[in-house]
């Protein structure tokens, strides 16, 4: 059983959002076999990669064998539809026994003359982490014996993949930036720090942003995929990131006056940059339903001094008449989940604001989430154990390889998550603040409402 | 299948590779152990090329022994079409953690086996190892073995840790488990004297659909489909065919020398893109096959369809007559493909060598002509420099490239495994030239190179 204790009060947090008085914790089991059927999980150095991705001039590097990187890389390139810079150690039998030290070094030392990355985001894998290697001892050595490598920053994450899972990576990577490059500095009343999750898309990342500037506020997003993976045409094609967080921003961190963790999952990062720098932070695990959306704005509109907007204003109207228009097609509607925590426990809430029921909900890693879900049960499973569960539901949400689960079950999917290989515009899709939820409410109903009609036809 | 380094040494020295003639088959063929470069390296490993070997096998289940990123970031992504059973395309892995990891992981991997069994009932169950498991010293022979035994349906170890090498390697791999484990364990309900192996055929796309009416039509038998769309027992009875033709491929070389010194079966290496090679390879599956009659029937099949080909080419072949191209794929498609694209009237100004063979470099010498450029390496910027230098109007390469491609407003063409279209056979060659012709002449191209208006500064570079 997982701990529930939330130790420090935060009273912007808007959980229990909806108290289900039947529900008041979920139960999580735990499929007893010894094998994972159609997993639903992605490894933790994916993870950490896609993090360090929205770092600009930035090439992360896999310390392991060649196919780890390769395998991340062409899903991560699927997903987005873009050229994704990672690269490997390229560990070999004789390296993985005598250690990878002189691998990593002659990676970084390579990546260096050929990419000129601004940064290097260095994860461990099963492989390496399983013979042991002493990271932090080997980049001191290389430190020490390249002093030429003295302005590269060299971002150390640890990521096993016989430990959780591509959100679990992620958070790491975030929590390993800030723990190292933010400076102390002057404190600047309107800088505020963004840590954004793996479970916001490039998409969410430029709507959130942008409603961040609408209340003056300067924010350094981590990480910031939304100037990296969104998907633009940029004039000449680099190596390494063309976008996103720059080093000078982050080593500015120190100087914010508050920060935003976006996701559960970014609460240990957010954590860290208290106790390094006594910034205050405020987790916000959802912003995908009025509720949610409400609470973000009125704490910016605390944090800033101004009102909110005009223009969300006028949006919240329009989401809440999106609400009157498409709740009769949610009411009632039993849909089944196989998402990754933070993106499981939003896609739960804003199902139950609409009226719709959670039949099934599948996850891939602990969380302390996981209990609060206002569900009866929550499994950490595959696909196999999905697929039993979301029998009779009315609409599936996940991922691309829940495809083949929809024609079998002959039940309509929902993309959500990752990787998502069919559809186009993944950098672009929004399913958060008043607009995208006011879209994800129509995409959805849109969905049910078809199916009903079929279903008249017949 | 015991991989010790004198087996991967073997592996790497495949003498009937030619690679490795100039060195009277003591050195190491060059390509396959290349070292892959740390910071450099590009590519998939071992179980990789493993995997890609025999996924395609439709009607088993493909377990693998590691931690999630080895099935978790790969499953599901390959292209190999199925005409049937869809067994092949799900993802079973022992999903090690790190309980498993210190205390090894061969319990879980038998009771995995078990499972896979009871709930899917597989023609076979093979099992890959991967780094992890491999240097955690997990047992994977025996606990197959004893898989086998207790369940009675084959269970196949593949030892394929990725750090052994490339994916070439890993193809090799898996050839040797199938030569170990499969081929020649059953008898086949009959024979005749035109049964052929089709070996390194991954019905990517459903290539192979377009190639097999052909063989109906001529009277041949496809006995094993090795292993594009195919089955467990056909591969078992391999071993009564009477040719094997490898395809476009040195991947599983090891199997047609190996066969060829076990059963006598002899093979030959042929290719099914473009049509001067489709006509040559139909010949020389006849000719090999050593029957008047269906050399008859062969050239008289050429001429129907390439005369009904030339009309359904006409209309393409007037637009992309004196286009130019830069191709960048391994092996043997460094010149099949180049022979397709003459047989559209396109120029193939440069291609990639990296991985070619001699003989595979001799080829392309004449195919090129003497302004061609053969690319020994191809990273994104030599490969964006070549097709600048040559004016090129067009990549034609590996979905790894697309998007060094496309970011530099360069029409693009996938031609591996990732790709959607069939280009093989001579159905395949009118599918690649529409897509070519889609791609060249698309309407997009002016408009993402044009400028923004406001923007006074010099034009974007293309």
């Amino acid at each position: 059983m997982l701990s529930v204790e939330f130790s420090t009060p935060h009273p912007l947090t808007p959980y229990p959002l909806t108290p289900y008085p039947h529900f008041l914790m979920a139960t999580i089991t735990t499929p007893r076999k010894s094998i994972a059927v159609n997993p639903l999980k992605q490894s933790q150095p994916l993870g950490a990669a896609l993090a360090f991705l929205g770092l600009k001039g930035m090439m992360p590097l896999f310390h392991g064998s060649q196919g780890c990187t390769a395998f991340a890389k062409v899903m991560l390139v699927r997903h987005f539809r873009e050229a994704i810079p990672l690269s490997t150690t390229a560990m070999t039998e004789v390296s993985t026994i005598l250690g990878g030290e002189e691998n990593v070094e002659q990676a970084i030392l390579t990546l260096v003359e050929k990419s000129h990355p601004e940064i290097i985001g260095l994860c461990t894998t099963g492989l390496t982490e399983t013979r042991g290697d002493d990271m932090i001892g080997i980049l001191q050595t290389i430190r020490k014996r390249h002093p030429e490598l003295h302005d590269l920053p060299i971002v150390f994450a640890s990521t096993p993949d016989f430990r959780g899972a591509l959100q679990d990576g992620f958070a790491v990577a975030v929590e390993s930036l800030v723990k190292t490059l933010p400076q102390p500095g002057e404190t600047r009343p309107n800088q505020i720090t963004l840590l954004i999750s793996s479970a916001f898309a490039p998409g969410d990342v430029q709507e959130i942003k942008e409603i961040v500037a609408a209340f003056d506020l300067s924010a350094v997003v981590v990480p910031d995929l939304s100037l990296s993976l969104d998907g633009h045409l940029d004039e000449s094609a680099q190596t390494v990131t063309s976008g996103g967080t720059t080093l000078a921003e982050l080593r500015e961190i120190g100087s914010s006056v508050y920060t935003l963790a976006l996701g559960e999952s970014m609460r240990a990062a957010a954590a860290a940059l208290q106790s390094q720098f006594g910034i205050p932070y405020e987790v916000f695990p959802n912003l995908s339903n009025l509720d949610t959306v409400d609470s973000f704005l009125e704490g910016l509109a605390d944090l800033s001094g101004l009102p909110v907007p005009e223009r969300y204003r006028r949006q919240r109207k329009q989401l809440q008449d999106a609400m009157l228009d498409t709740h009769f097609f949610f009411g009632r509607k039993q849909v089944a989940l196989a998402l990754e925590p933070d993106l499981l426990w939003s896609t739960v809430h804003f199902l139950q604001s609409m009226g719709a029921d959670v039949q099934a909900a599948v996850t891939t890693t602990k969380s302390r989430l996981l209990e609060q879900l206002p569900i009866e049960t929550v499994t950490i499973g595959d696909l196999e154990d999905f697929e039993q569960l979301a029998i009779g539901s009315d609409l599936l949400i996940g991922n691309s390889h829940m495809a083949t689960i929809s024609q079998r079950l002959q039940i309509p999917l929902y993309r959500l998550g990752f990787p998502i290989f069919d559809r186009l515009g993944n950098g672009q899709r929004c399913t958060v603040g008043y607009r995208g939820v006011m879209q994800l409410l129509f995409d959805l109903g849109n969905l049910f409402l078809e199916q009903e009609e079929a279903h008249v036809k017949h | 299948m015991k991989l010790t380094q004198g087996k991967i040494n073997e592996l790497l020295s495949e003498s009937a590779c030619e690679h490795n003639h100039k060195k009277d088959g003591k050195g190491k063929n060059k390509s396959c152990t290349q070292q892959a470069q740390p910071g450099a390296a590009q590519g998939g490993c071992a179980f990789d090329g493993a995997m890609i070997a025999l996924v395609p096998i439709t009607d088993a289940a493909h377990l693998v022994h590691g931690p999630i990123a080895c099935a978790g970031n790969s499953w599901g992504s390959r292209g190999s079409l199925s005409s049937g059973p869809t067994l092949y395309k799900m993802g079973f892995t022992t999903d090690l953690t790190e309980n498993d990891v210190i205390f090894g992981g061969e319990k879980r991997l038998y009771k995995a086996i078990l499972e896979v069994q009871q709930r899917y009932n597989p023609a076979a169950i093979f099992v890959y190892s991967t780094c992890v498991t491999a240097l955690i010293g997990d047992d994977l022979d025996a606990v197959c073995q004893k898989a086998t035994e207790k369940i009675g349906t084959p269970v196949i170890p593949v030892n394929s840790p990725g750090f052994i090498g490339s994916k070439n390697l890993g193809n090799r791999v898996g050839g040797e488990a199938l030569l170990e484990y499969v081929v020649g364990t059953r008898e086949p309900e009959y024979t005749t004297p035109y049964d052929i192996n089709l070996i390194g055929e991954y019905n990517i796309a459903g290539e192979l659909w377009g190639v097999l009416p052909l063989f109906e039509k001529l009277g041949i038998r496809v006995l094993a489909q090795i292993t594009g769309d195919g089955r467990y027992r056909d591969i078992a009875a391999a071993h009564r065919a009477k040719l094997n033709v490898m395809i476009c491929s040195k991947a599983l070389i090891n199997m047609a020398r190996t066969m060829e010194e076990q059963y006598g079966i002899p093979y030959i290496e042929e290719s099914f893109y473009g049509i001067e090679d489709m006509n040559r390879c139909l010949r020389n599956i006849a000719a090999k096959l050593g029957d008047t009659d269906l050399q008859q029937r062969v050239e008289q099949l050429i001429t129907a369809e390439t005369n009904q080909l030339d009309q359904a080419l006409a209309p393409y072949r007037a637009k992309l007559k004196g286009k130019r191209v830069v191709l960048y794929t391994g092996g043997v498609k460094s010149w099949s493909i180049i022979s397709a694209a003459k047989d559209l009237g396109i120029e193939v100004c440069a291609t990639s060598t990296k991985k070619s063979t001699e003989e595979d470099k001799a080829r392309i010498k004449e195919l090129l002509g003497k302004d061609g450029i053969m690319l020994e390496k191809g990273n994104a910027q030599e490969l964006l420099r070549v097709i600048a230098q040559t004016k090129a109007d067009m990549l034609i390469a590996g979905g790894r490239n697309q998007y060094t491609a496309l970011k530099a407003r360069i029409p693009f063409l996938d031609i591996n495994q990732e790709r959607h279209h069939p280009y093989a056979g001579y159905i395949g060659m009118v599918e690649m030239a529409r897509e070519l012709e889609e791609a060249l002449y698309s309407p997009v191209w002016s408009q993402v190179r044009k400028p923004a208006p406001w923007d006074n500064s010099s034009s974007v570079e293309c």
